[in-house]
């Protein structure tokens, strides 16, 4: 479990988070989702005890992460892809990480296995390419088999194995109970991995809400019809208080009204319809319509056609 | 679907500390820059203390040879290891800046001045048992190869305080290198601004007039230091033990200051 109440951090003029509020509850993958420059790393670095919030407070199980003496039995963090030293070999890496915490040799070993390192222990973790550097990250934050587990940015610079490897990781880590906190700019990945969405913006909290209901409150769900008798069903549905939008010379795009609606409507008025179907709007788009405003760097394409609106 | 109890697993004061330096000893070990630095302490130390005492003898008259210092020449490779161990002393911390390990380490062990206490100690040890051997193996090594008036014997008086206290002022130079690292946290500003102090104020004080040399000149780092590695005492410098103390302050400040500002910055 983390909980974080009313974050602020600026660095000099820049506020990086500011009142930020969240809680982050067990047994789930929860994606911490965000353009580029939102605050999702300051936000990890806080949570972490690395970087003091200037204002407000944040605690893992209950209690400031750095008030405790073993935190690797606390919480597990993968921060950014290199945090170790490339002269030293992973294997020491980790050791040296399981002294601090009275964790025993053997577990160093185990977390190797696990995440596929256990041949190159030995070597140089300087040589390692960006997904092994990632890897032994994740070994280093599953050391302590903690139940709070920080991931920031965990498939950046993966391959596809690598990807679903994480993916399927941090799934059976929620599942047995503990709490995983991943960070994301990409949609798409924490619309197959998260269960929860907590979503920010210019470091403000844009909203927090399960995968689910995040996707029903989207406004770009409608319904889509393509049809020969499209003007007339379109005045029929409009007629009915139905919002209608027309797509080319047959197709319609119909919000307010149900397929059920509008297949009886069709079949009411002998209508031919060649197409009716439900349209869901993707994760992705619900998130670039809600952080279309807070997002840092757009190009200037973006901005032009928002003035144009 | 059952909640994972949250492991009461925490350490005692004592025993936490303990865990801290073994880690800290862990990482110390686990780089060759170690090695190759400790190394390079011994043999500076003996090649140089070697090389005086085949050449030595030959370039001098036995005049000149009853003038000098010999105990302080034999000891003069540590004008070249004391690169070598300071800048170790520099990189134990700042490495962990520069390649982004204090993440890791803040994450594992979030009491930070606890971890630098850790670090402190471990190099401290590391760098005093290397330093002082290799002060007495260049000491044996120049005293096996001279004869007559260069040699002297630990027992005369202020031998044994030079040999011990060339192997104490490496160490605390490289511990002023940590404490310098521990504020500065950048690998090459630190070793820029450690030889900066050492070097930089023996040349700026030749542009002072007599009297400002002859009262600021025996507080300088380098001077200060020198003393307690000479059997003979030169006019114008500090007493041995104080000469080294003011040099042990230099590397106090440096470290406290290290040690106040690692849990007041951002990491």
């Amino acid at each position: 479990m983390i909980e974080a109440a009313s974050l602020g951090k600026r660095y000099g003029a820049t506020v990086a988070v500011d009142d930020l509020s969240f809680a982050v509850p067990p047994g789930q993958v929860t994606g911490f989702l965000g353009p580029n420059g939102a605050g999702k790393s300051t936000t990890m670095r806080l949570i972490l005890g690395l970087d003091a919030p200037d204002t407000g407070s944040v605690t893992v199980n209950g209690r400031p992460y750095t008030a405790y003496r073993r935190p690797l039995f606390e919480a597990g963090a993968l921060l950014e892809a290199k945090a170790f030293h490339g002269g030293r070999s992973a294997y020491n890496h980790l050791w040296s990480l399981a002294l601090s915490s009275g964790i025993a040799r053997a577990r160093v070993k185990e977390v190797l296995d696990l995440v596929g390192l256990g041949s190159v222990a030995r070597k140089r973790a300087g040589g390692f390419s960006l997904g092994m550097a990632q890897r032994l990250g994740i070994a280093a934050a599953l050391l302590g088999d903690p139940p709070v587990l920080l991931l920031d940015e965990p498939v950046n610079g993966l391959d596809p194995e690598g990807v679903l490897w994480i993916r399927t990781l941090l799934k059976s880590l929620a599942a047995e109970g503990r709490t995983v906190f991943v960070s994301s700019h990409l949609m798409s990945e924490m619309s197959l991995t998260a269960d929860r969405l907590i979503i920010i913006g210019r470091g403000r909290l844009i909203t927090q809400t399960t995968v689910e209901d995040f996707l029903r409150g989207g406004s770009g769900n409608f319904v889509k019809v393509r049809s020969p008798q499209a003007d007339s069903l379109a005045a029929l549905l409009t007629a009915r208080g139905a919002a209608v939008t027309r797509r080319g010379s047959d197709m319609l795009s119909v919000t307010g009204a149900t397929c059920d609606d509008v297949g009886e409507l069709a079949r009411a008025n002998r209508f031919t319809l060649q197409e009716l179907s439900e349209q869901q709007a993707s994760l992705e788009d619900r998130y670039m319509e809600l952080t279309r405003d807070s997002a840092d760097y757009r190009t200037a394409e973006d901005a032009l056609a928002e003035a144009s609106k | 679907m059952e909640a994972i109890t949250v492991p009461q697993r925490s350490a005692g004061a004592l025993s936490h500390f303990a865990e801290v330096l073994r880690s800290e000893f862990c990482k110390f070990r686990s780089v060759r820059s170690t090695l190759w630095a400790l190394a390079a302490t011994v043999v500076f130390n003996i090649a140089i203390a070697v090389l005086l005492g085949i050449f030595l003898p030959g370039a001098l008259s036995a005049r000149q040879q009853a003038a000098l210092d010999s105990t302080r020449v034999s000891l003069g490779g540590l004008h070249l290891s004391q690169v070598a161990i300071g800048v170790l002393g520099v990189l134990v911390i700042t490495s962990e800046y520069s390649t982004g390990m204090i993440r890791a380490t803040l994450a594992a062990v979030p009491q930070r001045r606890l971890m630098l206490a850790g670090k402190t100690i471990v190099f401290a040890a590391a760098a005093l048992a290397t330093a002082i051997l290799a002060s007495f193996a260049a000491y044996f090594a120049f005293q096996a190869i001279v004869t007559g008036t260069l040699r002297t014997s630990l027992s005369d008086p202020g031998v044994l305080r030079a040999v011990t206290g060339a192997g104490l002022y490496l160490a605390v130079l490289g511990l002023l290198g940590l404490g310098l690292g521990a504020i500065i946290r950048s690998s090459t500003g630190t070793v820029a601004t450690l030889f900066g102090l050492l070097f930089v104020p023996q040349i700026l004080i030749q542009l002072l007039p007599q009297s400002w040399q002859d009262t600021i000149g025996p507080y300088l780092p380098l001077q200060a230091g020198s003393t307690v590695f000479s059997v003979r005492h030169e006019a114008g410098t500090l007493q041995p033990w104080t000469g080294f103390g003011v040099f042990c302050l230099y590397a106090a400040v440096a470290l406290v200051t290290g040690f106040f500002l690692i849990s007041r910055r951002d990491a």
